[in-house]
């Protein structure tokens, strides 16, 4: 058991797959669904995702400007994400629907 | 202790993430997110030692983001009668894309070897108020006060977008 521990320290190596795969795990998010809001949390699954590995490179470095930038990366984070429902509410006023397919004109 | 926490997180880290983008109703992917914050926000507090980050990852994600998720999705009443189905060979596509994608991210970081030890053991009081709030304050205020001016502008978008008729106005 502690064998197997050893393996799961805190070090850079492990944040690093840990925020790998979380950024993928947005990534699939956004092509395998269709609703615009499971979207848009699929962004924020991403930017989560480097953030903790902002937060993990600024102490292996003791550098504090990585967690400076984790409040920048916030930042924009939360102006997007109100922009981006205030245009959710928009087209689900003109369209009636949450779908991106209702945004297939777009295409042309 | 730690590396207990550390897979304990991360697991539920990882899983609670999943369950976000496979889980059919958005109020049950809003709830997961919120359990992938609060994780995440621990592996800011107890493995990192960045206390700050995690309190304002708390209040700003889980205070703020999830809430405005949340009144948008009552807002909208979203019935059962339209269920986004994407066709099966898209799926498959996009898990093969987002599998492909983490080999190659991890083929690309295989070289990297960081010394082993604990992240937190070689800088202690880096995640503090103070340390944060100087740096903050001296080698990035130009950037805090552009964040202010962009909450401004998203705020007016916001406003302007949600209006019912802006030629009525």
């Amino acid at each position: 058991m502690e064998n197997i521990l050893q393996h799961f320290s805190g070090s850079l190596n492990n944040y690093i797959i840990l925020c790998s795969i979380l950024f993928a795990i947005g990534v699939m998010g956004v092509l395998i669904r269709r609703n615009i809001i499971i979207i848009f949390m699929s962004i924020e699954l991403m930017l989560n995702s480097i953030n903790l590995l902002m937060v993990a490179f600024s102490m292996h470095h003791g550098d504090p400007s990585g967690q400076v930038f984790v409040f920048f990366v916030m930042a924009v984070a939360a102006a997007e994400i109100t922009v981006g429902l205030a245009l959710l509410v928009m087209i689900y006023r003109n369209t009636g629907s949450v779908s991106i397919d209702a945004l297939k004109n777009l295409k042309w | 202790m730690d590396q207990l926490f550390f897979l304990i997180l991360s697991i539920l880290a990882i899983g609670s993430a999943l369950s976000v983008i496979l889980t059919p109703n958005p109020v049950y992917s809003v709830l997961f997110l919120v359990l992938t914050f609060f994780s995440i926000a621990g592996h800011y507090a107890f493995i990192l030692g960045a206390q700050f980050v995690a309190i304002v990852n708390i209040i700003v994600y889980a205070g703020a983001i999830l809430v405005l998720f949340l009144f948008v999705i009552m807002l909208l009443n979203l019935n059962k009668r339209e269920q986004y189905k994407k066709p099966f060979s898209s799926k498959i596509v996009g898990i093969v894309c987002g599998g492909l994608f983490i080999l190659s991210l991890l083929a690309a970081m295989a070289g990297y070897q960081s010394n082993e030890e604990m992240i937190k053991a070689s800088s202690a009081d880096i995640g503090t108020v103070q340390v944060l709030g100087k740096v903050l304050f001296n080698e990035f205020v130009l950037p805090f006060e552009v964040c202010s001016v962009l909450f401004l502008s998203a705020m007016i978008g916001a406003i302007m977008l949600g209006k019912k008729n802006l030629k009525d106005h």
